[in-house]
């Protein structure tokens, strides 16, 4: 009962802030995108290739800016480039290769030089790096929703295909699933995720929301549908709890969701929870 | 009409080739067991009828047809079978992809979907891997999943390319009886790749042996012989029967057995799926 009654009032007074109920709203319509994206970026293996776009997203980014540009056109343009030349090389690419490592570096470093010339050097690369859910605004909000809803239509469309292609790769080749093309689609709609993701947690951070949740929610249950809404409810709870403990806390929110969404994995990855559901 | 008719057909890969002025018709209801040593072309084969490789010269006919990618009516189960190593997926739902799974948009599994797969799950003996995720069976377990996968439809021809490995050598037997009263029941075609002979021998209508870019197409008594199998092994081969079994013999070693070893071998270095039941 006191529980209720302070959370109750904790949410209340959070909610009197404009710019708390802009970072539950970015953060709530990022968390969802991500979380259904990013189970089949675990579900594929392509955990590696998601974390590459994040990187090469920030020279998108800092590029934007330099130009005068909003940044988060700058991740949108250069990670949906990124992810479809790494779907056009095909599965080597999209792996761990050695390939990859290297861009990424590379992408890190042009990040560095853009922002070199620009004059708001740290906050400017802070934001970028880690994320900076607390000054969002109206605007950004549509934008996440609008990007959102093209990443998720985008999903929709090549669900099908894309689940055989993952499952059974050789046998949806031999039924005529254009594979290639459908892992390319994939990788640029991982590419939008990516960057709606990095407007919440930071180019850094993206795996906190794209790679803990889906990771988790697959540990707890193995049906496909089960699988993508709990990644998308996991998403959305360790946003919104991450931004509730840094209101109360002071620490930054990015630090708070990373935390909650290693938390959240390792708990379910130790064994004490099957053992207790075997026993 | 044959379900699959070739015509002096001839199949380059890469530059060098597979099969040479190939012509043979197997019809309705055969089960033929298709052997070879490594590299003689049976996946190649395999693939060509599926049109996914198109012959170099000649014509290759299934059920009085070009072959087209697609065809619902074959049941196949490929030979390369990349399974995420740690695929936290259900069995029933890694088999209720392949249903319509070339189509664009959200899947969606219908009532009749789900009985047809239980009851191709149970067909295999495998209803209880339905709920289990892939990354918990053993190799053995997989391969019955991926058995029923190709059973799953009602499909007219079945392509099983080498089914039998990572198998035990008690399961094997009971995939090879399965597989021959499902066909038979069904009048089924059945083409099945495997190391060896005596896997097949109490199964199959007829064995087509590939090798040396040629291929010969008969029962056992006619094609597994010293002449013909050293024709396509291009090397002297003797043909020994013993006890039931037959064994085929290059300088006194047994070719398919030595075949087998090499091939695991392979696959450990290559699949990421591999483990024994």
């Amino acid at each position: 009962m006191m529980v209720m009654t302070t959370i109750t009032a904790v949410t209340t007074t959070m909610l009197e802030y404009d710019f708390m109920r802009n970072a539950f709203a970015a953060a709530g319509v990022a968390a969802i995108v991500s979380g259904l994206v990013g189970y089949f970026l675990v579900l594929r293996g392509q955990t590696f290739a998601g974390h590459a776009l994040g990187h090469i997203g920030f020279a998108g980014a800092t590029g934007a800016v330099l130009v005068g540009v909003a940044s988060v056109w700058g991740l949108v343009g250069f990670t949906v480039a990124a992810g479809i030349g790494m779907g056009l090389m095909g599965d080597r690419i999209s792996g761990r290769d050695v390939v990859i490592g290297v861009v990424l570096a590379l992408a890190l470093g042009f990040g560095l030089l853009f922002l070199h010339y620009y004059t708001a050097f740290a906050a400017q690369a802070t934001a970028l790096l880690f994320g900076n859910v607390l000054a969002v605004d109206r605007a950004m909000i549509v934008t996440l929703i609008g990007l959102g809803a093209i990443t998720l239509g985008g999903l929709a469309v090549i669900m099908r295909p894309l689940i055989f292609a993952t499952l059974q790769p050789e046998l949806a080749e031999a039924k005529g699933v254009p594979v290639r093309f459908v892992s390319t689609a994939f990788l640029a709609i991982v590419a939008l995720a990516v960057s709606e993701s990095a407007q919440i947690v930071g180019v850094l951070l993206v795996f906190a929301l794209m790679v803990g949740p889906p990771a988790t929610a697959q540990r707890l249950v193995v049906g496909l549908w089960s699988g993508m809404a709990l990644s998308a409810a996991i998403a959305l709870l360790e946003a919104w709890l991450g931004i509730t403990i840094a209101y109360q806390t002071d620490w930054p929110v990015s630090f708070c969701i990373s935390l909650l969404s290693a938390v959240g994995y390792f708990l379910t990855r130790g064994n004490w929870l099957q053992r207790r559901a075997s026993g | 009409m044959s379900v699959i008719e070739l015509d002096r057909v001839a199949i380059r890969l890469g530059g060098r080739s597979v099969l040479a002025d190939a012509s043979f018709a197997i019809e309705r209801g055969e089960f033929i067991g298709v052997l070879g040593p490594n590299g003689a072309g049976k996946t190649t084969l395999m693939r060509a009828i599926l049109g996914l490789i198109a012959p170099s010269e000649g014509s290759i006919r299934v059920f009085g047809r070009a072959p087209q990618r697609g065809d619902a009516d074959i049941g196949y189960l490929p030979q390369m079978r990349t399974v995420l190593p740690d695929l936290r997926v259900r069995g029933l739902d890694f088999i209720a992809s392949s249903v319509r799974g070339e189509r664009w948009g959200v899947p969606a599994l219908g009532q009749a979907d789900r009985d047809m797969i239980n009851k191709t799950l149970a067909t295999v003996g495998a209803r209880e891997l339905a709920e289990r995720p892939l990354a918990e069976m053993s190799g053995g377990e997989r391969q019955r999943l991926l058995l029923a996968q190709a059973l799953l439809g009602q499909p007219r021809l079945l392509l099983l390319d080498e089914p039998l490995i990572s198998l035990d050598h008690r399961y094997q037997e009971a995939v090879v009886e399965l597989i021959r009263g499902f066909a038979r029941e069904r009048n089924v075609t059945v083409l099945f790749s495997a190391h060896e002979l005596n896997q097949l021998v109490g199964a199959l209508d007829r064995v087509l042996y590939l090798g040396n870019g040629q291929a010969a197409l008969g029962t056992v008594e006619d094609v597994v012989t010293s002449p013909i199998l050293s024709r396509l092994y291009g090397t002297d081969i003797e043909v020994v029967r013993a006890g039931g079994h037959i064994f085929v013999l290059s300088r006194g070693r047994d070719v398919e057995r030595s075949d087998h070893l090499h091939d695991d071998g392979h696959d450990h270095h290559h699949g990421r799926d591999h483990h024994h039941a």
